[in-house]
């Protein structure tokens, strides 16, 4: 003889908590899903009738292991409108006492259904914080007040409630749909009996407005009405204001299109042939060579006397006194460089800064500037890897550097690094063999050679840092010795 | 001439917004009128319509004005073109968007203008508007602003503080196509502000880690847009400037917009049907070089000019001049290489490899995971399956080419 069925009796059609209590009692006494008859409300209990019994009371202490996602996934899967939801979950919780791993086997018959379902809930969920639209009503106290009707495909109105609270908690607002709706007064959410279609008001003053930018924002010289019907089912249409126009605008657009496409050229209204004529009296139109630093800084903004301004940000210009005594050259700015527009304000810029005042120069009365104006990279991935300017490159861009001395003067240039070595005296050989050395450039001016900081930055181990940290100090130190006023006071 | 109404400003402003692609109301941060204002913000961000054009609508878009001292060829409000103007007030603008947002039309606003008497002014009316949703309404939800490349530091860092996102569009991929259809616009001009962007944001971001109270800036970053058919750029020139786009500015998005015929058009442009196979192609490119692990120069076929297939997607032509690398075998394969199966997206691979920790798959257990089996089945060896010699056939990129269809008309 068959076992005799037993009555599971939820409060409401996605009543989680009362699921979960009785389906724990149930699984602990180890009831077949098939005895169970899950049946929502004081409806006339079906398969069971008259045989049905009540479920047992757990023993205590008894204990019901499921992994955290079950949780997140049965209270979604309690939301659809599929009558065998509860059951389902059952029969899951019951295979997950034996197979701890199961939710992980989405092609198991009952996971992809059960996770299916949730897509399913999750979906309408999102969709109805899309598409409930709310006319405005005269509130109680007179004020303002809006209701909305909606339509949902499963039993979320009560899950959904958050969402409508959380944006607009200062309005009082009811959500009105065939099962349950949803009453905020301002303070309190009220969950309601269902309403009709008819206890919602059918129309709102702004209702015209939305259209009308609904209208115009369409571009009609492009249709893809399947794209549009993926994300905006038929099914919610008939709640929509706006679906209205859908079948007007897609019967007006080709015709708009090709208006669009016969139409001649007209001639420019004259209000534009005024504004062309200011321009052109406006323009500067000077080819001529920089007659001071503020045009050459100009002027390199357009810089394109080599290819590396297609990849780069901005040219990056030297800065500081124009009448600074020591003119620091490094050899290209780097990705932060690049972004701000500044030399020497990056990694290897901090270290510059803190070294300078270790060897007791004062940063601010120095010109730094580069050798090549351009950021010189290759992307990998996310990030910029910076690449060394080839011969090319330095010597295109010489041009700015001789200028920035041309007006600078420095009494003394210092080269930070072979690129900047090889810009200002063409020589390629080793940077070794120049430093701690007192050089000159061709018109005399004093030159010191010393390393890039950036290669300071990229020596791996403590101690090496710290020696070649100690010998830049030292180069440094030098400057303060060849030309005092760089002392910091 | 007669005072415009609000309805027409917002069909003239409306209609003179729509070429911009952006809608997105996504990545910031998570707020909510609990404790006073109007408006949230959810992670993902909320397409409230659609229109037939395929394009959601998530935030109300319009200028504040289509008046422009501009003249890109490329555009419906450049200045010698004979469209009507209109110029919505401040005000106009906030009564529209909170009116809309009330009734659960919009995630928020995305604004944007033609230039008018200066950059600054025009930056300062944008920045006007949203100061006046978020100080004077308290309005949280969305807000984009376009920004004016050459604007004053001090209104980027207002807009910034007031906008969730911030965008300056590219409009072409290269400089020689700037000059010669948006002779106004210095391309350089918006790089240099694009970089000051990405360097603000990411300070921003730095300073929120350790203190709560630091002001935001554009906490969802910055966006641009680039419009493909209306100058000659291959393909590859346009993803070759996205993947410098992306890699120096930290881009969110860079959004592709098939240049459709605008009215009163110039004639330096080409009056045809909007490229939108092109677009999608684009699109499908862009995220194979962010979220799949491609190259630019692996997804472009030497033998095409620069040009990705119209009748494949591309990593389907990746395949098919790879076939050497498949059929491969969906219980051993790594992730990189599962990515690069045709007909596997990122959430399938992550479903594949959660769920083979468990058992080995079959195909009908990967058919249960990807969402087509039609182009997979021939890539890919699973318990009990191998793909027949079509994969080896000349045939096969004929078989998986979608029929050419005759196109209706609704």
């Amino acid at each position: 003889m068959a076992q005799s069925g037993i009555l599971a009796r939820l409060d409401h059609p996605a009543d989680f908590e009362g699921w979960r209590r009785q389906a724990r009692a149930l699984a602990l006494a180890e009831v077949a899903p098939a005895r169970i008859d899950w049946q929502i409300g004081t409806e006339a209990s079906g398969l069971f009738a008259g045989l049905a019994e009540r479920p047992p009371v757990p023993a205590n202490g008894a204990e019901l292991r499921v992994p955290r996602d079950f949780f997140e996934l049965a209270q979604a899967v309690v939301c659809h409108r599929d009558n065998g939801r509860f059951d389902l979950l059952y029969r899951l919780l019951l295979r997950l006492q034996r197979e701890p791993t199961l939710l992980h086997a989405v092609t198991d018959e009952d996971v992809h259904r059960a996770r299916a379902m949730a897509k399913s809930v999750r979906r309408d969920l999102h969709k109805m914080t899309a598409f409930v639209r709310f006319r405005e009503v005269v509130g109680p106290d007179g004020g303002e007040a809006f209701v909305a009707w909606f339509e949902p495909e499963h039993h979320i109105v009560e899950r959904v409630s958050r969402f409508f609270v959380e944006r607009f908690a200062a309005i009082r607002w009811s959500i009105l749909t065939p099962l349950r709706s949803l009453h905020w007064d301002g303070t309190t959410l009220h969950l309601g009996e269902g309403a009709s279609r008819a206890d919602a008001p059918d129309d709102d003053a702004v209702e015209g407005y939305w259209r009308t930018y609904y209208a115009n924002i369409f571009n009609s010289a492009r249709l893809k009405i399947k794209a549009m019907k993926a994300e905006m089912p038929e099914k919610y249409w008939r709640n929509l204001p706006e679906a209205e126009l859908i079948a007007p605008l897609i019967a007006a657009a080709g015709k708009r299109a090709q208006e669009m496409v016969a139409k001649a050229p007209t001639l420019p209204p004259e209000r534009h042939l005024r504004q062309m004529q200011r321009l052109r009296e406006a323009e500067p139109g000077s080819t001529e060579a920089p007659a001071s630093w503020e045009q050459a800084w100009q002027a390199a903004k357009d810089c394109s006397r080599c290819g590396l301004c297609q990849q780069a940000t901005q040219t990056v210009f030297g800065e500081g006194p124009l009448a600074a005594p020591v003119m620091f050259v490094g050899e290209q700015p780097g990705d932060q460089e690049d972004l701000a527009g500044r030399p020497f304000v990056g990694p290897a810029g901090q270290v510059f800064d803190a070294v300078m005042g270790e060897a007791g120069l004062d940063r601010s009365r120095a010109y730094v500037t580069n050798a090549v104006k351009h950021f010189k990279f290759t992307v990998r991935g996310k990030r910029r890897i910076h690449e060394r300017p080839h011969a090319g490159e330095i010597a295109a861009c010489r041009f700015w550097l001789g200028l920035e001395r041309e007006f600078v003067r420095p009494k003394l240039v210092v080269a930070l690094g072979a690129t900047a070595l090889h810009a200002l005296t063409g020589y390629t050989g080793s940077l070794a063999s120049m430093r701690e050395r007192d050089l000159a450039l061709e018109d005399g001016t004093a030159l010191l050679a010393t390393v890039h900081p950036s290669c300071l930055l990229r020596l791996p181990d403590e101690t090496a840092r710290e020696r070649e940290t100690a010998r830049f100090r030292a180069d440094l130190a030098r400057v303060g010795l060849l030309v005092p006023e760089m002392r910091a006071a | 001439m007669a005072q415009l109404t609000v309805m027409e400003k917002l069909e003239i402003l409306s209609d003179a917004a729509k070429y911009d692609a952006s809608c997105a109301s996504s990545s910031t941060t998570r707020r909510n009128s609990l404790k006073g204002g109007l408006g949230s913000t959810t992670g993902s961000g909320i397409c409230h319509s659609y229109a037939p054009d395929g394009r959601c609508i998530s935030l109300l878009k319009i200028l504040l004005t289509n008046y422009c001292s501009y003249d890109c060829v490329f555009c419906i409000n450049r200045s010698s073109s004979n469209v009507r103007r209109a110029r919505f007030s401040v005000a106009e603008v906030v009564d529209l968007t909170l009116s809309f947002y009330k009734r659960n039309y919009i995630e928020g606003l995305f604004l944007s203008s033609g230039i008018i008497r200066s950059p600054d002014y025009t930056m300062a009316e944008l920045v006007r508007v949203a100061q006046t949703l978020r100080e004077i309404h308290c309005f949280r939800g969305y807000i984009h602003l376009k920004l004016i490349p050459s604007a004053n530091a001090d209104l980027v860092a207002q807009a910034g503080l007031y906008a969730d996102r911030v965008s300056i569009n590219v409009e072409l991929p290269t400089e020689v196509s700037m000059e010669h259809f948006a002779p106004e616009k210095r391309p350089r001009e918006i790089s240099a502000a694009m970089g000051g962007l990405k360097l603000r944001i990411e300070e921003s971001k730095a300073e929120r880690a350790t203190s709560r109270r630091a002001p935001v800036f554009s906490p969802a970053g910055q966006s641009t847009q680039m419009i493909v058919g209306a100058d000659g750029a291959s393909d590859a020139t346009i993803l070759q400037r996205s993947v410098q786009l992306y890699g120096s500015f930290g881009l969110k998005r860079v959004y592709y917009s098939a240049f459709s015929p605008i009215p009163d058009s110039s004639v330096q442009l080409p009056l045809s049907e909007p490229p939108l196979m092109r677009e999608h192609r684009l699109y499908q490119a862009d995220w194979l070089t962010r979220f799949y692990g491609f190259e630019v120069g692996e997804i472009l076929d030497d033998g095409a000019g620069g040009m990705l297939d119209l009748a494949i997607d591309p990593k389907l032509a990746w395949a098919l001049r790879h076939r050497a690398r498949f059929p491969v075998d969906v219980n051993r394969a790594d992730r990189e290489t599962l990515l690069r199966v045709p007909g596997l997206g990122t959430k399938s691979v992550a479903r594949i490899l959660e769920t083979r920790r468990f058992r080995r798959l079959r195909l009908e257990d990967v058919g249960k995971i990807a969402r087509s089996m039609a182009t997979l089945r021939h890539f890919v060896v699973a318990e009990g399956w191998r793909p027949g010699v079509l994969l080896d056939s000349e045939r096969l990129k004929q078989h998986l080419a979608p029929k050419p269809q005759q196109l209706a008309l609704l």
